[in-house]
């Protein structure tokens, strides 16, 4: 089974024109393909699923026991996500300076103007 | 090394039991490498690069159980001949085709990919029901070894139960193909169920399970995975090829041994 990889393919969202958050739709030409999928794992010692990477599978068993292979052959994760790449929605770099720049200058939204006693401990 | 045989009184009966277990855990080791051997020519050329991972991880995991027993057997053969010149590696690299006890399925070519899938689902159903019994042994060493593969052979009977699924029940090439690859193999699966001289004298000391129950539940799991692929059923009383366990192999072992003890027949002790 040969995937062609294509531009269109790839729901590289929000990264190139084409793609699913400049509102166009993606264009699979060959219905047999297999999707791509993104995949989470969380370790061990964490709390959260971090992304560390994608494959291509048939369905959702196939990503997990391809993500299995591929991404905890180093006892990477103990817990695996998996979710198709077209489900994942994200923001146009273009949009960065109005989405994240106003934040910058407003120093009063963060938690650090009040004096903790000691014996609050961390919070 | 311990043991956990405690029913021995003379020792006679002690070395006669090691010898048979020698001969059984060779056995094992044997299937396993040959296996691997085989499965291991599919690195860097496997359908996609996940299976390509995925082929490759389980055939290290076998070679992985190949190496136990046969650090096992070779322990068990320096004491039997009081030497130690026995090592895994004088075991499979310096052993001729006529000394191999694997069985014949595992010398089957790789085929495609629905034939390695096959081969590979034939095998793992088998060796999950017999390390499942076997993690239960009264050798506390063949037990141990059998339990820590078990977790492995789990994975491999998952995954290959999943793969015979999507390519039975999948498009009419993967259906044709798996259907193909499958009368190819049925022959061979048979010598799995049927005893050695050395397999009955070690289920009559109760080192074995008995082979009908495995035989019965090997097929049952077998019946299974074929409704749900939607794959035709095997006639279960065809005639089976045998041999292996008896070192007389098909003309594919000699190749594969070939390739596999070249380069320390050629360069005896070479190491990396």
């Amino acid at each position: 089974m040969i995937i062609k990889p294509t531009l269109n393919r790839y729901g590289d969202f929000g990264d190139s024109e084409g793609s699913a958050a400049a509102g166009k739709e993606i264009n699979i030409e060959d219905k047999n393909a297999w999707p791509l999928w993104e995949v989470f794992l969380r370790s061990k010692q964490g709390l959260d699923h971090k992304h560390c990477g994608s494959l291509h599978a048939a369905d959702a068993a196939m990503a997990i026991e391809n993500a299995r292979d591929v991404y905890t052959r180093r006892q990477e994760g103990i817990s695996i996500w998996v979710v198709e790449s077209k489900h994942i929605h994200a923001s146009d770099p273009a949009d960065a300076s109005s989405l994240y720049d106003p934040a910058n200058d407003k120093v009063y939204r963060h938690p650090t103007f009040y004096d903790i006693p000691d014996e609050v401990g961390h919070m | 090394m311990r043991w956990g045989i405690c029913n021995l009184i003379n020792t006679f009966n002690f070395f006669k039991v090691k010898e048979l277990l020698y001969n059984y855990v060779i056995q094992l080791a044997d299937s396993s490498l040959i296996l691997a051997q085989q499965n291991g020519t599919w690195c860097g050329h496997g359908p996609i690069l996940e299976q390509d991972i995925a082929i490759t991880n389980i055939t290290l995991d076998l070679l992985g159980q190949a190496r136990n027993y046969y650090q096992y057997a070779a322990d068990l053969r320096n004491e039997l001949d009081n030497t130690d010149e026995h090592t895994e590696d004088s075991l499979a690299y310096l052993r001729g085709e006529r000394e191999f006890r694997n069985l014949l399925l595992c010398e089957q070519p790789n085929g495609d990919w629905a034939q390695t899938i096959a081969r590979q689902f034939f095998y793992s159903v088998y060796l999950e029901l017999l390390y499942t019994d076997l993690s239960k042994s009264q050798d506390e060493r063949l037990a141990g070894i059998a339990a820590k593969s078990l977790k492995e052979i789990h994975y491999h009977s998952t995954w290959c139960t999943d793969w015979m699924c999507r390519l039975g029940d999948g498009t009419a090439e993967s259906k044709e193909r798996l259907e193909k690859a499958i009368v190819e193999l049925w022959p061979f699966t048979g010598e799995m169920f049927m005893p050695s001289n050395i397999e009955k004298k070690l289920v009559a000391e109760s080192f074995l399970p008995e082979f009908d129950t495995m035989k019965k539940l090997w097929f049952q799991k077998v019946e299974a995975v074929f409704v749900e692929a939607t794959l035709p059923m095997p006639d279960k009383d065809s005639f089976m090829q045998q041999g292996g366990k008896e070192g007389v192999h098909t003309e594919k072992m000699g190749f594969i041994l070939a390739e596999m003890q070249y380069l320390q027949r050629v360069f005896p002790g070479a190491a990396w």
